[in-house]
């Protein structure tokens, strides 16, 4: 309503200009968006939640329950804690929130996160925190403060107290400056300690203008010196904009240089409230009158006392105009209230620590300490200054509460409990009246302490209600359960810079530029970005995958695939390594071939398969397929470190060493002649399922050639190290150039393999499919031991019905299967239809001319040449069971 | 076809060398790519010179040198677990004496490294590494393998400017550039 001429934290040099609400105001540097609004008169910010009732601003702080906001697009802030800038646009947040999408994505980023260590975390700096911060860091220890204010001092910041016999800020000033010597300790002002996690883990959230920093501290030792909150009173009419806490009005006019109002009563239970009336007394408020429910009153005071009576009701509709007491009615603008204060021991009970009710403080206090957290100061019950500052504490008098104020009318329906949730003590009444008991029942049924600002005023305040109504001691009442976050986060900020394109890493191959400028479609396959296909012009997919496949069955097509997990097993034992990690032999294997392998898990389910190379008598180089190359060393190593410590062998991933391309198709062995001119390359000299060291001049020399093929067509990957990807690609490619070579993506390799019924681990597999199920049986060794064997002939995994990979040939060759679709026998029993399987993979094939798909069928192979339906809800396809084999069933291309 | 090796390879992060430059702040915090640095993975039962302490690195032979393993530096061995280490440099991979390494991995192109340095260097990793890089913890000569944002990465203190050598996978190491420049931002500009 004022601003005080002098005085207060503010810079009157600094005016800021701000909009609440579409109207225009002024304020100054040092303010929050709160006492700017009181300073230039603004008592209403809200409209509640239920009862659509004006609320004003009741706190100075993070409990503030009304003055909810959205600023410059952060959907919800609390205006006590808003600090002013020019321009800062507020709009308040009226009955119930709205999730919005932000207009401008780019607004929200920024938002920083900061990991720390330290042997002391300090929350809040206050006289107590600074205290411990001073003991600790003289100890040469790693100490990290963190204080929700703009600067540090806590309370004192918004009070006269007097240390000795100056001003208790000069003792603050002098802290912080000791503090600042100490190389380290380190302050965090504005930075408010959300939750406390196992093991003096810390996450605290750092205002810096309009940004956030998220900072994940961990701490082997957490004071909590996070002070204490002022409880409001429970009176008929106690939310009516006008009422405010004694402590917040203190604040406003010390910190500030604004008086909230002109003529106040104040309401209060406990002494700091005569402290705050004559220091606001002396900044120019009448003090009408002090009303204090003890009988004798407070300490000596100026003001008129009326001792032993309470405020039976505010008065006012639009705000409070007076109060009634002991049968009189009291003009004033402000009620001050103070119900006591409440420790703030919410970090304390995260960590798991017990809180005890003490009827001399009238409070629930932490009790020892939990989970490396110390509590010191007036979040341990100690309320006197002289006490935080580490001296001969000066208790007070015995705590007299009273937490429900009668009206001069029966009924509660204007007692407000909670006034950002709209909860009443009637609202209290019908829980209890259903039977509940439990404060903890009592919360969910009335919402009361569940709102943005977690029954910083109202939790306490609840447990005091039904106390009063059920004559329930406080100490067998108990809290409600402290859970974090201490105040709202937005989620921007705890994403940080984990978002758009750093959200979720993208793994990239050598040749991933040439791609990009190609104009491949890509898929994402694990955290790799593949090429699924390379549209040409006016080409859409399905035009693009056929041309592919005609060049890679009919010319040469060329495909990356480096992406391919790559894992090097060295040592002595390492063929009998492999002999019981794959279904079939290895130890056998001569260097210089490679050959097909598949492992099972312990229960004899399909994990992985790829190619293997004996690239030495003790070493491999193992393929693994592209999403599960961490998943396999996982796996070997699990088995090497736990089952197998006597096996000689040792893995190292070297996915990344290698860039590999696939050329294949009938004339992919002039192009690899092309680009390796000192290679043997006839049938003979090269056959099929082995590899060879070779110079390939244009890719910076030596590298690697196998002859593996995944499209039973004649077909090399060379591989050189990553460095040389990208010239590999491009030699092969202009190796290629008088064939015609087609550069391919993944959907061609998957209807090239799948024509020649060649299963992918994880798209035809479902963790529930043995090697047998697909036709791997020839690759399950009957002579030696592998990890699965024995789950392999347990009667449900050697039954003839199981589920068995076949081809499908729709009987209308135009005619699509969706992947995933259901198959029945018959499509006219009446539901439930039984089901016989699912289809797996499916594709139009360039080389049949028609469509076809992969399925597992029930006793599939026995089918082969039946007829099955895939109800599709508004069709019924029909499609003939086949041999997974579709394609070259001979095998003649593979020799070229 | 037949032109010099040097003339065709390329860096996981050659091409974003610029921007690099571009988002280092001389004085305050810098970072380059240190391509093609020879690296192999050496695993067996260990033994001088290699390191048995977890997270540090020695060098090899008697100069005294610096913990980065330039490919005209020392070589250096990097503890990566109790049976594990990086042989990072041009010089020979030492014998185990009375062992044999059971696995030896050329590993050069599987990671690239890069180097962070300068005053704010320790505070952009702190971004988004959740280890203590305290000098008194981390000192140039200690090594971890650690997250960096969402990437995996290999930490080396080598000196006390600080400068940080990251080893990240190839495939990843554009993820990492682009994560580092955003995390080096607001050096950029007082402003923020």
């Amino acid at each position: 309503m004022t601003r005080l001429a002098t005085g207060g934290r503010i810079d009157r040099s600094a005016p800021l200009t701000f909009t609440f609400d579409g109207a225009p105001y002024t304020g100054y540097q040092g303010d929050t968006l709160a006492s700017a609004l009181l300073a230039a008169g603004v008592r209403t910010v809200a409209t509640s939640i239920r009862y659509g009732r004006p609320r004003g601003i009741f706190a100075a702080g993070v409990e503030e329950p009304n003055a909810l906001v959205e600023v410059d697009g952060e959907p919800m802030a609390t205006a006590t804690t808003v600090e002013l800038r020019d321009g800062l646009t507020a709009r308040s947040l009226t009955g119930r929130g709205r999730l919005t999408a932000p207009d401008d994505q780019a607004d929200q980023a920024g938002h920083d996160r900061m990991h720390a260590h330290c042997d002391v975390l300090v929350v809040g700096a206050g006289p107590a925190g600074l205290t411990a911060a001073l003991e600790a860091g003289r100890t040469g220890a790693r100490v990290i403060v963190v204080d929700e204010r703009t600067e540090a001092g806590g309370t004192l910041l918004e009070t006269r107290d007097l240390v000795g016999d100056a001003p208790a800020l000069a003792w603050v000033a002098a802290a912080t400056g000791l503090l600042a010597e100490l190389p380290e300790v380190r302050v965090l002002t504005r930075t408010t300690a959300l939750g406390r996690y196992d093991d003096g883990y810390v996450v605290a959230a750092e205002r810096r203008g309009s940004r956030g920093r998220l900072w994940r501290i961990r701490a082997a030792e957490v004071v909590l010196a996070t002070g204490a909150h002022e409880r409001p009173l429970v009176f008929a009419g106690n939310d009516l904009p006008g009422v405010m806490l004694a402590g917040a009005a203190r604040a406003y006019a010390n910190r500030y240089a604004v008086l909230p109002g002109r003529r106040a009563v104040v309401f209060t239970t406990d002494d700091s409230a005569y402290a705050a009336a004559a220091e606001l007394a002396e900044a120019g408020l009448e003090i009408a009158a002090v009303v204090d429910p003890r009988p004798g009153g407070g300490p000596d005071t100026a003001f008129e006392v009326l001792a032993g009576h309470v405020v039976a009701g505010a008065t006012g509709t639009a705000e409070v105009t007076g109060v009634r007491v002991a049968g009189r009615e009291i003009a004033c603008d402000l009620v001050l209230v103070c119900g006591g204060w409440n420790p703030v021991a919410h970090l304390y009970g995260q960590a798991g620590g017990r809180l005890r009710y003490d009827d001399d403080l009238a409070c629930f206090v932490p009790e020892g300490t939990a989970g490396r957290c110390r509590v010191v100061g007036a979040a341990a019950g100690e309320f006197s200054l002289a006490g935080c500052l580490g001296e001969e504490p000066r208790p007070g008098p015995p705590a007299a509460p009273v937490w429900l104020v009668p009206g001069d009318e029966p009924g509660y329906d204007t007692h407000f409990v909670d006034l950002q949730r709209d909860v009443t003590v009637a609202d209290i009444e019908a829980a209890l009246a259903t039977g509940m008991t439990s404060v903890e029942h009592v919360k969910r049924y009335t919402t009361a302490g569940t709102a943005h600002d977690q029954g910083k005023t109202s939790a306490v305040t609840a447990v005091g209600v039904i106390s009063a109504l059920r004559g329930v001691p406080m100490g067998d009442l108990g809290t409600t359960t402290f859970r974090p976050p201490y105040t709202p986060v937005s989620f921007a900020l705890l994403a940080g810079r984990d978002r758009g394109v750093l959200h979720d890493p993208v793994l990239t191959t050598a040749m991933h530029p040439w791609h990009v400028a190609r104009g491949a479609v890509f898929e994402d396959v694990g955290q790799w970005k593949r090429p699924h296909h390379y549209p040409g012009p006016g080409e859409d997919m399905a035009a693009a995958v056929l041309r592919e496949c005609r060049a890679a069955r009919e010319g040469v097509a060329a495909m990356d695939v480096s992406t391919l997990g790559k894992i090097d097993v060295q040592g002595p034992d390492a063929g009998e390594f492999l002999n019981r990690v794959y279904t079939n032999a290895f130890a056998k294997l001569p260097v210089g071939s490679c050959r097909y392998g598949v492992m099972c898990r312990a229960d004899g389910m399909v994990f992985d398969d790829g190619v293997t190379m004996r690239l030495a008598p003790d070493r491999f180089l193992m393929s693994t397929t592209t999403g599960n190359a961490a998943a396999v060393l996982d796996w070997l190593e699990e088995w090497l470190q736990t089952e197998w410590p006597d096996l000689r062998v040792r893995c190292t991933s070297v996915t990344d060493q290698w860039a590999g391309v696939a050329v294949v198709g009938p004339r992919s062995r002039d192009v690899v002649a092309a680009l390796a001119p000192g290679l043997v390359l006839d049938n003979a000299g090269f056959p099929f399922m082995t590899w060879r060291e070779t110079d390939v001049p244009g890719a910076g020399g030596a590298a690697r050639v196998a002859r593996i093929s995944f499209s039973g067509e004649l077909a090399y990957e060379v591989y050189v190290p990553w460095w040389y990807g990208l010239a590999l690609w491009e030699a092969v490619l202009a190796a290629g150039e008088p064939y015609g070579i087609t550069p391919y993506g993944t959907e061609t390799m998957h209807v090239l393999r799948a024509e020649k019924g060649y299963p992918i681990i994880g798209q035809d597999t479902d963790g529930t499919v043995t090697p047998v199920d697909l036709g791997l049986g020839w690759a399950v060794s009957k002579t030696k031991d592998f990890i699965g064997r024995r789950s392999l002939s347990r009667s449900d995994t050697s039954r003839p019905d199981r589920r068995q990979l076949v081809g499908l040939l729709p009987i209308d060759g135009e005619e699509s299967l969706p992947e995933g679709a259901q198959l029945v026998e018959d499509p006219d029993v009446p539901v439930p239809v039984p089901m016989i399987g699912h289809v797996t993979s499916s594709y139009r094939s360039a080389a049949l001319g028609a469509t076809f798909a992969l399925a597992l069928v029930k006793g599939g192979r026995d089918r082969i040449g039946t007829t099955v339906f895939a109800p599709l809800g508004d069709r019924v396809v029909a499609a003939r069971v086949a041999d997974p084999v579709l394609y070259d069933k001979e095998g003649a291309h593979r020799d070229g | 076809m037949g032109e010099p090796p040097q003339a065709v390879r390329r860096s996981p992060l050659g091409h974003l060398a610029a921007e690099l430059r571009a988002a280092s702040v001389p004085g305050t915090v810098t970072v380059r790519e240190v391509p093609f640095v020879r690296q192999v993975n050496v695993r067996g039962p260990g033994g001088k010179p290699f390191p048995a302490e977890p997270n540090t690195v020695a060098t090899t032979g008697d100069a005294a040198g610096d913990a980065a393993g330039d490919a005209e530096g020392d070589t250096v061995l990097v503890w990566l677990g109790p049976d594990e280490w990086l042989v990072v440099g041009p010089g020979e991979v030492p014998g185990m004496p009375g062992a044999e390494h059971e696995s030896v991995a050329d590993v050069s192109a599987h990671r690239t490294v890069v180097e962070l340095a300068g005053p704010a260097a320790r505070e952009v990793l702190l971004k988004g590494c959740p280890i203590d890089l305290h000098p008194g913890v981390f000192p140039p000569g200690r090594c971890a393998q650690t997250l960096l944002g969402r990437a995996q990465v290999i930490i080396v203190c080598v000196d006390e400017r600080p400068a940080y050598r990251l080893f990240v996978r190839a495939s990843l190491a554009g993820y990492l550039a682009g994560w580092l420049i955003d995390a080096m931002r607001e050096y950029q500009c007082h402003t923020y």
